[in-house]
């Protein structure tokens, strides 16, 4: 006999959903949807996944950007020429895209924090993952095309 | 007589002492997060948004920034709390995905090791930070270390 259980819990404020028991059965021909559970492929599983991933990219700009200020103590000359590199179109556009990560992960972090200690956080949970990408949306229109101005024309 | 100790349900994991750091970490992590939002947002501003942005910056757009204990202080509590904010989520995710407890000691002793060293480093950087260093390269400068 075959079983198949599904277990909710509550992680971190986040809906967890734990597939457990077993393989599907061999005889269905149906491929097996992510969206099947509480959490899998739904507002909750995103936010987590872009969170992690826009945290570790932060990180890892930040182990540069710590060495590339730090050329202030070198000479001025050197931290002009790396800070310079910043300057280049093609750094402009990877600034946009670090801009997207903070920005997402700042908003979703605060959601985090809401959904953790506020009393109907976890109620309104997906609800604040499309605030937090709309907030997102309206920053970055109002961020790029200034910032893409200062890089291609000066 | 001899019993089987099993935790309860839910028991929190302390080691032995009975403090709670995973507790701490999490709470860390939100603290952390909120004066983030104001610091990160407030360094973007002005080094992004303002004026040219990006394009304007310069050894004497720092010099600038950093003769004013505000904005050196603003930087270096940046430096900590992102630093050990990022390293302790680095440590979450290590948890989450290194096998073997080989692998997972080494990766955490990697970023620990990262986390300190660019603390100490970005600490020093900001409050040894000396404007006269090499030639001076705008105007203000030149008046500032004219008086040196
Ligand atoms: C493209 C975006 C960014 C630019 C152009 C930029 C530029 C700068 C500049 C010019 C400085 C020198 C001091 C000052 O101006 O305050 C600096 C320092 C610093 N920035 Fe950024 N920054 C950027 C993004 C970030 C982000 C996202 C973080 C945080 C995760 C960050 C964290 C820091 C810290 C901690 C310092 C102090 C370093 C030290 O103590 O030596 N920056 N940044
Ligand atoms: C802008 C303000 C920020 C806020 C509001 C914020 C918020 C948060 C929160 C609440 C968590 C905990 C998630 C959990 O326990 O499930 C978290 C995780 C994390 N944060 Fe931040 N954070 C911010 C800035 C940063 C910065 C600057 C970095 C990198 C240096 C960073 C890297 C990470 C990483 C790597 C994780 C772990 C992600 C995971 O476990 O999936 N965050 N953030």
């Amino acid at each position: 006999m075959w079983l198949s259980t599904e277990a909710s819990t509550i992680m971190g404020g986040l809906f967890v959903s734990v597939q457990t028991a077993g393989t599907p059965p061999k005889a269905s021909k149906k491929k097996p949807r992510p969206a099947g559970t509480l959490y899998r492929g739904h507002e909750g599983m995103w936010s987590w996944v872009f969170h992690r991933i826009t945290g570790v990219a932060i990180f890892f700009f930040l182990l540069v950007h710590v060495l590339d200020t730090a050329l202030v103590r070198v000479s001025p000359e050197a931290y002009d020429a790396v800070i310079g590199t910043y300057q280049t179109p093609i750094m402009g556009i990877g600034e946009v895209g670090l801009v997207a990560a903070i920005v997402f992960h700042a908003f979703n972090g605060l959601r985090i924090i809401l959904v953790d200690f506020w009393s109907k956080g976890t109620r309104y949970q997906k609800l604040m993952f499309w605030i937090v990408i709309a907030l997102w949306v309206l920053t970055m229109l109002a961020f790029v095309p200034r910032h893409l101005t200062n890089v291609f024309s000066h | 007589m001899t019993t089987t100790e099993i935790a309860a349900p839910r028991s929190p994991r302390t080691r032995g002492n009975g403090t709670n750091w995973e507790k701490w970490g999490w709470l860390y992590m939100r603290v952390s997060g909120v004066v983030l939002v104001v610091l990160i947002f407030g360094h973007l501003f002005v080094n992004l948004w303002q004026g040219t942005g990006v394009s304007a910056i310069n050894f004497a757009f720092v010099a600038g920034k950093w003769a004013d204990p505000f904005w050196q202080w603003w930087d270096v509590i940046m430096l900590w709390l992102a630093l050990i904010h990022g390293g302790n989520g680095m440590r979450t995710i290590v948890n989450d995905y290194a096998r073997g407890r080989t692998t997972r000691g080494i990766l955490k002793i990697a970023i620990l090791a990262a986390v300190a060293i660019l603390i100490i480093l970005g600490t020093l950087v900001v409050f040894t930070f000396d404007p006269c260093i090499g030639n001076p390269s705008s105007d203000a400068l030149i008046q500032l270390c004219a008086a040196h």
